[in-house]
């Protein structure tokens, strides 16, 4: 029943994306212009790549993910179809972990575009196996808590603004953990701290309280 | 509404009352906090400048430690009673823990930014630099950003219930995420080892800076307090007034 609900929500969502398209390729290639722009700005030669890379390649991820995170529930209050979506005899949970796996889902395609660009543009052939590992703990973490926060910003004037705000300083230990462990996938270290263990145990957190959360945040 | 207009009125000729007798508008426990704040403050100014003894290694910048520590200790336990607010608000429904939550940010931010700027001077003379990103210090700047986070949300969405319950929800995922992202920084920090700097005072001080310290602390808890009550009192108002206004439209 309940997976049925989260189901029926994310497959809504996805159809609604499906049809306009805009978001897809609008986070795509802001993804790509990003890692294009830090090329530039630090001037990136064979020595520098494996140290400058992976922090490029995950503000690049952050910033497309805030694109993303911030159509989350906005486009259902613009069109006041959140209203009847709260109405429905839907547990907020399933509503919560529905807009969380389409978060997910939109901004993995977009990591999955440009993790190949990203590739031949910087030159660094990687391992796909460990890296998707970490890429989809990272996002994971990164939407657990911007699914939560997209909905507050979404009921004020200023989301655009206000989103990032409110995410990145939570989001902290997520970006740490992750470029480190995609720096350890380019140049290994000796003895270092367990970052996945670090990205896993704060997803495991968040996602916990965000769904507990999440019904505190939506209703009006 | 009835109810609530009634309470208003009530309030309205209380403070109105308040006023008439003292002309600074303050009650008499502000008055003593107020009092008893400034007293402190001059005899913690007259022990830190005169009392204590200088500091055999860092000399006179040490005196620093007096204001940085006893603020950043309120400064971080202030998140703690935003927290224990929103806690209390999705519990109870009680609007006056949020208020308290509320008082708390406000307050509490400005202590938080007194303590980075008298670190960073403080870092500047015994570091020789303005900034380190020691785990300490990243997770003070961290949890800033996330008061500035707190106010702004609760700014935009005004005195309502659905920010109370917003605020409360932010607060919580910040007191947990404060020490994961002490934990992280520490983490990545061990991979750039650093010469170990002592924060702060000596590992044994002597009774002089001790008891400075200890009055110093007080000082700044007088401080807080009184403006805790102030501060929690103008969200009250805040709160009831618009209300009021949204019953007149």
């Amino acid at each position: 029943m309940f997976l049925t609900q989260t189901i029926a929500i994310l497959w809504k969502d996805i159809r609604y994306e499906l049809r306009s398209k805009q978001t897809w390729t609008g986070m795509g290639l802001f993804a790509i212009i990003v890692l294009v722009i830090f090329n530039f700005a630090f001037d990136l030669r064979v020595d520098t790549m494996a140290a400058v890379a992976p922090g490029a390649l995950w503000v690049a991820f952050v910033f497309a993910s805030i694109l993303g995170l911030g159509r989350t529930i906005a486009a259902e209050r613009e069109k006041g179809s959140l209203d009847r979506l709260l109405l429905c005899p839907v547990d907020r949970k399933a509503i919560y972990l529905a807009k969380l796996l389409g978060n997910m889902l939109f901004i993995g395609v977009v990591e999955l575009i440009a993790l190949p660009i990203f590739m031949i543009l910087f030159n660094l052939p990687l391992q796909a196996g460990p890296l998707l590992l970490i890429v989809a703990l990272g996002t994971m973490g990164i939407a657990a808590v911007g699914t939560l926060f997209s909905v507050m910003a979404a009921a004020t004037q200023a989301r655009e603004l206000l989103l990032p705000i409110l995410i990145f300083p939570l989001i902290v230990p997520v970006v740490i953990g992750s470029v480190r462990a995609t720096s350890d996938l380019i140049a290994p270290v000796a003895n270092d701290p367990p970052w996945l263990g670090l990205i896993a145990a704060f997803d495991v957190i968040f996602l916990s309280i965000s769904m507990l959360a999440f019904e505190f945040v939506v209703e009006e | 509404m009835a109810l609530v207009k009634q309470e208003t009125s009530v309030t309205q000729a209380g403070t109105r009352r308040h006023a008439a007798a003292r002309p600074i508008g303050l009650s008499i426990p502000s008055l003593v906090l107020l009092v008893l704040s400034f007293v402190s403050m001059m005899v913690s100014i007259y022990m830190i400048f005169i009392y204590a003894p200088t500091d055999a290694v860092e000399g006179n910048p040490q005196r620093i430690f007096y204001f940085h520590m006893p603020s950043a200790v309120i400064g971080l336990c202030a998140f703690g009673i935003i927290a224990l607010g929103g806690i209390m608000y999705l519990w109870k429904k009680d609007e006056r823990w949020d208020w308290l939550a509320r008082a708390a940010a406000e307050v509490g931010v400005v202590f938080l930014t007194f303590t980075l700027l008298t670190g960073s001077i403080w870092g500047k003379t015994i570091w020789g630099t303005w900034w380190s990103w020691d785990a300490r210090l990243t997770t003070t700047l961290i949890l800033w950003f996330i008061y500035i986070g707190y106010i702004m949300l609760r700014g935009y969405m005004g005195h309502t219930f659905a920010s109370a319950r917003a605020g409360a929800v932010l607060a919580i995922i910040g007191v947990i995420d404060v020490p994961i992202v002490y934990e992280s920084v520490n983490w990545w920090r061990t991979l750039h080892p650093q010469a170990v700097l002592p924060l702060g005072g000596a590992p044994q001080m002597p009774p002089q800076m001790l008891l400075t310290l200890a009055v110093s602390s007080l000082a700044f808890i007088l401080l807080f307090s009184f403006l805790m009550v102030q501060v929690y009192h103008l969200q009250k108002m805040q709160t009831l007034a618009q209300r009021l206004r949204a019953s007149l439209e």
